[in-house]
């Protein structure tokens, strides 16, 4: 008998009527979106890495990226300013899930306050991705242009600039349209779109994808600045 | 299947925990990453290299399930969900193999059977010296 009730519940979720997936119909779209965004992403990745396993040489990062602002020409800082990019993006992330929880709870000024939060991450993020490009192109690296040297002081091929301004270009593309939406997000909250509506369903696929532009960051992070 | 919908909606306190302890955690995993960066520079043995890479890329997954369970929510929802969502991802497992041993394979293939090219690909480049020839012909 227990069997019965136990094999009869699920079938009720496939029964009709609602979403077996328990999830709004937009949501679950934006879930699917998502899904294709990351296989974008990693064919990207993919083909780098592929790239970088068939060749004899490849440049060491700490050596290319090595710079920080405001800091004297010459400095050897590897690793310190993409790991401030790095948290930036994650505190950013941290807000978003706040702002989607105050959704949730229905505190409009809460969700207010966290995008705003959220959006100044985006900035911040993108302003040193800017700097970071410029300072890249002052020294003479642009797509088809590499000044850097392999890591064991043998020619490099410009595959590495290349791969590097694409994908890094590809991610803060991305960067730059979640910003775009989280504004559009908070001008909708303050008009009270979603208090109207009675729910902030909106902020949470938004979220959704503020959170996969983190996510991407910590592979564009890894196969670019670590490895 | 109510006890895993209610499941969905816990108590607001406990899910503001939930947020800052993941922001520990993910935190925490990426200064490991970055102590394990630093240290690499210092080390110059291939295969320890190798195994450091390998640690960087193991505490990268760990990231990205944080994330995504928790930021993103999925962890929490339906399992038909979570289901629809990571068993595509899982032809990421073939692509990576695939693609990096094919990448291997061209380079010793090459290696092998181009001797000319590797000889180019061996020859150091003394840049402060490449500096001075190209302004000497600027000149």
């Amino acid at each position: 008998m227990s069997t019965v009730t136990a094999t009869a519940a699920p079938t009720k979720l496939w029964g009709g009527g609602k979403s077996p997936f328990n999830v709004e119909y937009g949501k679950l779209m934006m879930w699917y979106f998502l899904m294709s965004d990351a296989f974008t992403f990693g064919a990207f990745l993919i083909s780098y890495g592929t790239i970088r396993f068939s060749s004899n040489g490849w440049p060491n990062p700490n050596e290319v990226f090595k710079s920080f602002p405001f800091a004297p020409e010459g400095v050897h800082a590897p690793l310190v300013f993409v790991s401030i990019m790095t948290f930036i993006l994650i505190i950013s992330s941290v807000t978003m899930v706040l702002a989607v929880h105050a959704g949730k709870q229905m505190d409009k000024n809460a969700v207010v306050r966290n995008l705003i939060l959220t959006i100044i991450g985006g900035i911040a993020f993108l302003s040193c991705q800017a700097w970071e490009w410029n300072h890249l192109h002052s020294e003479g690296a642009w797509w088809g242009a590499n000044p850097f040297l392999n890591a064991d002081g043998t020619q490099s091929s410009t595959n590495f600039t290349n791969y590097f301004f694409t994908i890094t270009g590809f991610h803060g593309f991305h960067v730059f349209s979640g910003v775009v939406i989280n504004i559009i997000m908070l001008i909708m909250t303050l008009l009270d779109k979603f208090e109207k509506r009675g729910h902030y369903l909106m902020i949470e696929k938004a979220g959704l994808y503020w959170h996969f532009v983190d996510l991407v960051w910590v592979f564009v992070f890894t196969c670019f600045y670590l490895i | 299947m109510s006890h895993t919908v209610e499941a969905l909606h816990h108590d607001d306190g406990s899910a503001v925990k939930e947020i800052w302890k993941v922001t520990g955690i993910l935190s925490l995993l990426t200064i490991v990453e970055l102590v394990l960066g630093f240290v690499m520079m210092r080390v110059d043995d291939a295969s320890l290299r190798l195994s450091i890479k390998g640690g960087i890329v193991i505490l990268m997954i760990a990231k990205a399930f944080y994330i995504v369970g928790y930021f993103m929510h999925l962890k929490h929802e339906l399992k038909n969900l979570i289901m629809t969502i990571v068993v595509p991802l899982a032809l990421f497992i073939w692509f990576i193999t695939a693609f990096l041993y094919e990448g291997n394979s061209y380079k010793n293939l090459r290696n092998r059977y181009d001797p000319y090219k590797k000889a180019q690909t061996e020859i150091k480049v003394h840049k402060s010296e490449e500096v001075k020839e190209i302004k000497a012909s600027g000149e």
